[in-house]
């Protein structure tokens, strides 16, 4: 690619770094004002309770980026790095299906006391990421073939079987990362397009099909009130589709310039997690459509800037890191507008970057700071 | 390590395109919802976040017809906590069990107690309401209110009626123009948290309260005060259980005076006007409700000798009886088998018929009632508007008790003919009475004269029917003159009063059962007799001693027209002042 030269000039990616940051005290600013009802509610009058955890451990994230983007990232196509990342994987998600911390029936949390939680499943998202990248790459042509992909499933698949047992949507994320980098690897297009397809037909008739699996008691039946609750929300205001009506209260009423930051009142106990998987409802209430739409621009040009490293990634194991950390976002980012917007069926995904969540914004600077690695060895011609 | 391929490159591309086509996909999603349903959805939020307070509309006033007020509202406070904002609780405990004198315990459960509002005291005077929100304590609320209030207290308590705690009216005028006087009340839209808790500093919608009308009605304070006077005077003097006294003027049903002793407070409407006997709480409702009532219109009695006006004039417009006709009265009257006397045991002897009226002689109007036979005498009754309610604009109107005519005999139309064995309520004798002696004209009986808007820019009079020729001018002429001749020299004489002529019918009643000896007495009187302006009935109800309403009850109008007629306006004529002394 680049010339040998004496000195050699290397790429930098600051413009993602500096949309990094933007997105971050962005979403800091945004989980203030999502957050500080319910949390002077809930902690004593700390109205900003939310956002300083989420800042002090954005801060720790940003460093602990920085320092990686500085590490090269072929450390990691190493085989005991990705061996190791897996078996703690697998070994966390064993112990938090076992004795995680229950919340909202849920096991998703291993915690040390109560104010300390972790969850693995953010882990696993990079680990399958890392892991899926070294064995492509160690497989070389044989990605093409039947084998190379089952080897690639078995590494993948089961991991987002065992999160999909208590987490639906992030099972569904982790098997997306591998579909979409099994997608850039392959030279093979047709089975990929196939998959796309039939998953879109899938969605379109999502109302018949999950009536007919009821029917034949595939399907548990309060999965098919989410199904019933997401084509007309307003049917189901009291059973399942309260979260979904609110969020649209709340997109609905911001309008096109929005209420003003802070103004938000679907904020005041009406949405549920509103600084959680809900917080663009209330972005889009308090900034209006122009908000909205200028957090999606920006999430578009970090996929921009993803492909743009990706494309020019000094190996393949570098691009298809960075494809799996923009896999990882733009799924996310989609997912969760769609969620909110009522787009697809309900399912709690979170917005990354913006949303609350300790685990979810370190594990996001920790692939940040991987891309930032591979953006940093590309070599620049003088 | 493997080289980036080209179809790599394709491929990112490829994947980065998709990307960009779902979010432009979510992007127009946005643009639907938050341009095209922003309508609908900010509407149900709205909805949903909406909370209504209402500000009460002051209630209108009442005013007599001089323009005095008789109602009025008084602003009063709600104390109330607010849980989340109080920052000294222990301050705010201290200075409200001061300030409103309530324990100290009970103000402190009330303060540490987690609700949105809490009431500590309602019906605050304004000056200590003022005084608590002057101490600017975070957290107390003061909020203003308005109370009913009656400056005269127990002024035509039982006309006027009072209102119940949330200012509509329970009785009297106060709920029979409760439409009139209750306004709109204004609303302030604010909005609220999924908890309820209002939003600081929100937006708010506030809707004007619209006061009530105030209410004009034809009482006049200083008639009403002079005839309760009377009425308390008689009352206390005779120890009866009570007096009513209507004034009215008999040309248009204005009721200038309705009095009911002994009235009641109307500021404190549950005190009782009474010692409360040993009892249950049942029998003190009874006892507020039996306060409350104004018999003047919702009890009936038999009316006695007041009624024979009716009987007179029922026989005069038939013709079948004249002034200078000639009776006989042997102290009785056997009616078929029956033996019917007359109030003077040993006999009136020979009278004409307007001997017999002033003597009030219970033969003649029996013989007056049997020459118009039952079929006639019924005709009359109804046609002097005897046989329903009068319609006056008060609630709970008591309907005539009469016979079937059917099931009328002789008997009973001899006992009817003398005003009894049949009720009616005072208010419809002395409408009836006016109707015959104003010159035929059948008015109803009524207080409410105009509503006026607060603004003063509706005004809206009221009216009432009148039915004209009940009888003729020329009945109506004899009457005045022969009810004239009763207080000149007749029975009515201690109603009397120099330089007036006053025409009037004195009744003494036996109340039922008869074996009881209890007695209703009473006087119904006009002024001046050749043109009444201004008439009067007082019921004197089971008075101890001497109960002849000629004796007690006609003395009590003769006063009550000494002080009101020259207040009206009617001067003493002074050759008849003359003619009586000599």
């Amino acid at each position: 690619m680049a010339k040998k030269k004496n000195k050699v000039q290397r790429f930098y990616d600051y413009s993602l770094l500096f949309t990094i940051v933007f997105l971050t005290i962005f979403g800091l600013i945004m989980i203030y004002s999502a957050s500080s009802y319910k949390a002077q509610m809930e902690y004593d009058g700390n109205a900003a309770y939310f956002m300083t955890k989420q800042g002090i451990i954005a801060l720790a994230g940003f460093v602990a980026m920085l320092v990686i983007s500085k590490i090269d990232y072929h450390l990691y196509a190493k085989r005991w790095v990705w061996i190791f990342a897996v078996i703690l994987s697998w070994g966390l998600m064993i112990a938090v299906s076992l004795f995680g911390r229950k919340i909202n029936g849920k096991r998703r949390w291993l915690g040390v006391g109560t104010t300390l939680g972790f969850q693995p499943t953010e882990l696993v998202k990079i680990t399958v990421i890392i892991a899926l990248a070294a064995m492509i790459v160690k497989l070389g042509r044989d990605i093409d073939r039947m084998a190379g992909v089952v080897r690639v499933g078995l590494i993948c698949l089961p991991l987002a079987a065992i999160v999909a047992a208590n987490n639906l949507s992030s099972g569904i994320i982790i098997a997306g990362i591998g579909f979409v980098m099994l997608f850039v690897a392959s030279r093979k297009k047709w089975p990929f397009a196939l998959c796309v397809v039939a998953g879109g037909l899938v969605i379109a008739f999502a109302g018949p099909i999950g009536h007919a699996l009821e029917a034949i008691k595939l399907l548990k039946p309060y999965q098919l009130t989410r199904i019933n609750v997401w084509l007309d929300p307003e049917a189901y205001p009291d059973t399942g589709g309260y979260q979904v009506l609110q969020g649209l209260y709340a997109i609905g009423s911001g309008g096109l310039f929005g209420k003003g930051l802070g103004e938000s009142i679907q904020k005041l106990g009406f949405v549920p997690e509103a600084q959680n998987d809900m917080i663009f409802s209330i972005i889009c209430e308090e900034l209006g459509l122009f908000g909205a739409v200028g957090v999606i621009l920006i999430f578009m040009f970090m996929i921009y800037r993803f492909m743009l490293i990706a494309s020019n990634a000094p190996d393949l194991f570098g691009a298809l890191l960075v494809v799996g950390v923009m896999a990882h976002i733009a799924i996310q980012v989609i997912l969760n507008i769609a969620v909110v917007t009522n787009t697809i069926p309900n399912t709690g995904i979170t917005l990354p970057f913006i949303s609350y969540g300790g685990t979810s914004i370190l594990f996001l600077m920790v692939e940040m700071g991987i891309v930032l690695s591979v953006s940093n060895q590309i070599k620049l011609e003088k | 390590m493997n080289r980036n391929q080209t179809y790599h490159r394709g491929k990112i591309l490829t994947l980065c395109l998709a990307c960009f086509i779902l979010m432009a996909v979510l992007t127009g999603r946005l643009f639907f919802l938050m341009l095209y349903r922003s309508e609908h959805y900010s509407q149900m939020a709205e909805d949903l976040h909406q909370r209504e307070r209402t500000i009460k509309a002051a209630r209108g006033r009442i005013l007599d017809r001089n323009g005095t007020v008789i109602a009025t509202n008084r602003t009063v406070c709600t104390i109330s906590v607010i849980h989340n904002q109080i920052k000294e609780p222990e301050t705010v405990a201290k200075v409200l069990s001061q300030e409103l004198g309530i324990p100290l315990e009970e103000v402190q459960k009330k303060v540490e107690k987690y609700s949105s509002r809490e009431i500590i005291k309602t019906n605050v005077d304004k000056e200590l309401g003022d005084r608590i929100r002057n101490r600017r304590l975070p957290g107390v609320k003061v909020d203003e209110d308005y109370k009913r209030y009656y400056p005269y207290d127990s002024l035509a308590s039982r006309v006027l009626g009072f209102t119940g705690g949330d200012n509509q009216g329970i009785i009297g005028l106060e709920v029979k123009y409760e439409e009139y006087l209750k306004g709109t009340n204004g609303m302030i839209l604010t909005l609220a948290d999924a908890a309820g808790v209002e939003i600081d500093n929100a937006f708010e919608d506030r809707i004007e309260p619209v006061a009530g009308d105030d209410l004009t009605i034809s009482l006049d304070v200083n008639i009403q005060m002079y005839a309760q006077q009377a009425a308390t005077k008689v009352m206390e003097e005779k120890q009866a259980k009570r007096v009513s006294v209507i004034v009215m003027d008999p040309r248009n049903g204005e009721i200038l005076a309705m009095v009911n002793v002994p009235e009641f407070n109307l500021n404190e409407p549950f005190e009782l006007n009474v010692e409360v006997p040993e009892g249950s709480e049942s029998s003190r409702q009874d006892l507020l409700n039996q306060m409350w009532r104004n018999p003047a219109i919702n009890d009936t009695y038999e009316p006695g000798s007041t009624f024979k006006i009716i009987t007179a004039a029922a026989g005069l417009e038939a013709g079948v009886v004249g002034l200078d006709d000639r009776f006989s009265c042997p102290g009785f009257r056997i009616v078929d088998d029956r033996k019917i006397r007359c109030h003077k045991v040993g006999g009136h002897g020979a009278e004409t018929f307007l001997q017999g009226a002033m003597n009030s002689c219970n033969p003649v109007f029996i013989d007056v009632g049997q020459r118009l036979g039952v079929e006639q005498y019924y005709r009359y009754f109804l046609q002097f508007g005897l046989g329903g309610k009068t319609g006056v604009d008060l609630p709970g109107e008591a309907a005539t008790i009469m016979h079937k005519k059917e099931k009328m005999g002789p008997v009973e139309l001899a006992t009817v003919s003398f005003g009894q064995s049949f009720q009616i309520t005072p208010l419809q004798l002395i409408t009836t009475a006016s109707s015959i002696i104003n010159g035929g004209n059948r008015v109803t009986p009524h207080f409410g004269m105009q509503a006026v808007s607060a603004d003063k820019e509706r005004v809206h009079q009221f009216s009432y029917p009148v039915r004209e020729g009940v009888v003729s001018k020329e009945t109506s002429e004899t009457m005045r003159y022969i009810l004239e001749q009763v207080v000149a020299e007749g029975s009515g004489k201690k109603g009397s009063l120099p330089g007036y002529r006053i025409g009037g019918k004195t009744a003494t009643s036996e109340k039922l059962p008869r074996s009881l000896k209890k007695y209703i007495s009473s006087f119904l009187g006009f002024a001046p007799a050749d043109d009444p302006q201004v008439i009067a009935l007082i019921t004197i109800d089971e008075p101890a001693g001497i109960y002849y309403g000629g004796t007690i009850a006609a003395p009590v109008v003769g006063d009550l027209f000494q002080n009101i007629l020259p207040y009206l306006g009617i001067e003493p004529e002074d050759n008849i002042s003359s003619e009586k002394d000599a």
